[in-house]
């Protein structure tokens, strides 16, 4: 897709505004996120971190604004138009939404059957994609034979089997344990600098977005290690900033170093 | 002259014609996205691509796994028919008619409609409790993400799948019908299963056997229809999807048995008028 090759955004959203029965959740939320680049949605619950994230994918339109993404204007389009657009989109939802009638290999395989691919090339390639989330051993297991983060570990594979050009992760490590958590953002890490791609997360754990911000995985020594502080050895290209919501609006936007050392009395709030 | 800010009214502003007003405006929304969904789901029949494993699937489900509750319950209507209908029937010596009377309700009425509402208890709350768990916990959304049209991965093969069961089915519930009918005038009738069998057939015509069938497919749409959208429509978790369950089997019976009304009269009509 031309938008992940030019400095273009992948994704635009411009003075989006979207509302339910207690009023807009979103009231005018303007910003971008350019290729490579890992956007991190950061905000209260109830702030409308969700709703970014299914406005982004085209699975809700906005009552006013403008929501461009890989070159697409996502309100001009149909819903089956937006049906093969979505495919360029990996999408990790909150609890993993993994179908709990398939067993965890056929939830991998969905993407890949939906897009017609040979079944003799499926399995391949299913397993790759479970071999990345360290999963390999759990082909035949149903959803319900899983932990919370095991199933979490799935729905990343079954995200990124079809190769998308952005990841759209919902609250990953919402509810797991620190272990689980760091394992989770490990491998979000490994995608984003294994595969250069695009990557929006929303999360109220700030922990985690510090930890993507301040690590990169080594490909050759097949381990995280930190970002140097003039971030030299972060892969080219793959910036992290974050976005804070407040009251249906971009309160900040900025790098990790901006967020900590900010004095707002509402940020700080989130660096305690 | 002195007003009163219509703010300071509005937590005791409850009127009965606002409500009804509202409530009126809710139905008419729910039967233009009923009948949204319903015209999707049929639109999604002449277009690529097709999911014929999850038509099968569903084929077994409503088909299959209905039979036993279908066949149990066609053969206790037919016997409870004969034991009802005997003692007037005897009273002008006339017993052979019982035949002719479980035949004709079966294959109407009794066999479409008493099929119609146990897969409508059955399958229509299976639909709405599985489409509605899987909306609760994101999977449809999922779905949509991974470019998936709901519609046509959900919605359309149970709507052909019951559509071609309920028919088979009902056919099935007639039979068995006829057979529990049989046996009970046979055990206290006496009558012999060359009469009783030469009547119950003889008294059918065509236009009996094509009312007998088309109902059933409507009520086959019907039960389909109405338990997806009840469960792609769930709000509230695990409290809603019940909810949306008993909205399914409730309101699939009562569409069925007024829709029996109307289309028995054009069934009726068109007897009169083509057969």
């Amino acid at each position: 897709m031309s938008a992940t090759a030019s400095s273009e955004p992948v994704l635009s959203l411009e003075n989006v505004s979207i509302g339910f029965d207690k009023g807009n959740v979103l009231d005018g939320l303007s910003f971008s996120v350019a290729p490579r680049e890992t956007k991190i949605l950061i905000g209260e619950s109830g702030s409308g971190k969700t709703l970014i994230l299914k406005l982004a994918a085209g699975l809700i339109q906005p009552d006013s604004g403008t929501v461009e993404m890989l070159g697409h204007h996502l309100g001009h389009m149909t819903e089956k138009d937006l049906l093969a657009f979505r495919r360029n989109v990996g999408f990790v939802f909150q609890e993993g939404a993994l179908f709990d009638s398939l067993t965890v290999a056929d939830n991998v395989a969905y993407g890949l059957r939906e897009e017609h691919v040979k079944e003799e090339d499926i399995e391949p390639r299913v397993r790759e994609s479970l071999r990345f989330v360290e999963m390999e051993d759990s082909l035949e297991k149903f959803p319900s034979e899983l932990s919370g983060g095991m199933r979490r570990r799935v729905s990343i594979a079954r995200a990124l089997v079809t190769q998308p050009l952005v990841v759209l992760y919902d609250s990953p490590t919402a509810g797991l344990d620190p272990v689980t958590s760091q394992t989770i953002i490990t491998l979000i890490l490994r995608l984003r600098d294994t595969q250069g791609v695009t990557s929006m997360l929303a999360t109220h754990r700030l922990q985690d977005a510090f930890g993507l911000a301040s690590y990169r995985y080594d490909g050759q020594s097949g381990r995280v290690v930190p970002v140097a502080h003039n971030g030299a050895t972060r892969p080219s290209g793959a910036a992290t900033t974050f976005v804070v919501l407040r009251e249906g609006k971009v309160y900040f936007e900025g790098s990790p170093p901006e967020l900590a050392e900010t004095r707002d009395a509402y940020l700080r709030r989130f660096l305690l | 002259m002195a007003t009163t800010d219509p703010k300071l009214l509005e937590p005791n502003s409850f009127s009965v014609t606002g409500a009804l007003s509202d409530g009126a405006k809710r139905w008419v929304l729910h039967v233009q996205e009923y009948s949204l969904l319903s015209a999707q789901s049929v639109a999604r029949l002449f277009s690529p691509p097709y999911y014929v494993s999850d038509v099968l699937d569903q084929m077994d489900i409503i088909g299959v796994g209905s039979l036993p509750i279908v066949l149990l319950t066609g053969f206790f209507i037919g016997a409870v028919m004969v034991l009802q209908t005997a003692a007037q029937f005897e009273r002008f010596g006339q017993t052979a008619l019982t035949a002719d009377v479980v035949s004709l309700a079966l294959v109407r009425e009794l066999g479409p409609s008493i099929t119609g509402l146990l897969v409508a208890g059955r399958n229509a709350s299976g639909m709405a409790s599985e489409l509605g768990s899987m909306i609760v916990t994101e999977q449809v959304d999922a779905m949509r993400a991974m470019g998936t049209d709901p519609v046509r991965k959900l919605v359309t093969p149970r709507v052909v799948a019951t559509v071609l069961m309920l028919p088979l089915l009902t056919a099935m519930a007639d039979f068995l019908g006829l057979i529990g009918g049989y046996l009970v005038s046979f055990f206290t009738l006496r009558l012999g299963a060359v009469t009783f069998w030469t009547r119950a057939i003889d008294i059918l015509e065509f236009s009996d056997l094509m009312q007998g069938l088309t109902k059933p497919i409507v009520f086959g749409f019907i039960i389909a229809t109405v338990g997806c959208y009840q469960g792609l429509n769930v709000k509230g978790g695990t409290q809603g999807v019940g909810r949306a369950t008993t909205q399914a089997v409730v309101t699939a019976s009562v569409i069925i048995l007024v829709s029996n009304f109307f289309l028995t009269k054009l069934m009726l009509y068109l007897a009169g008028h083509l057969f």
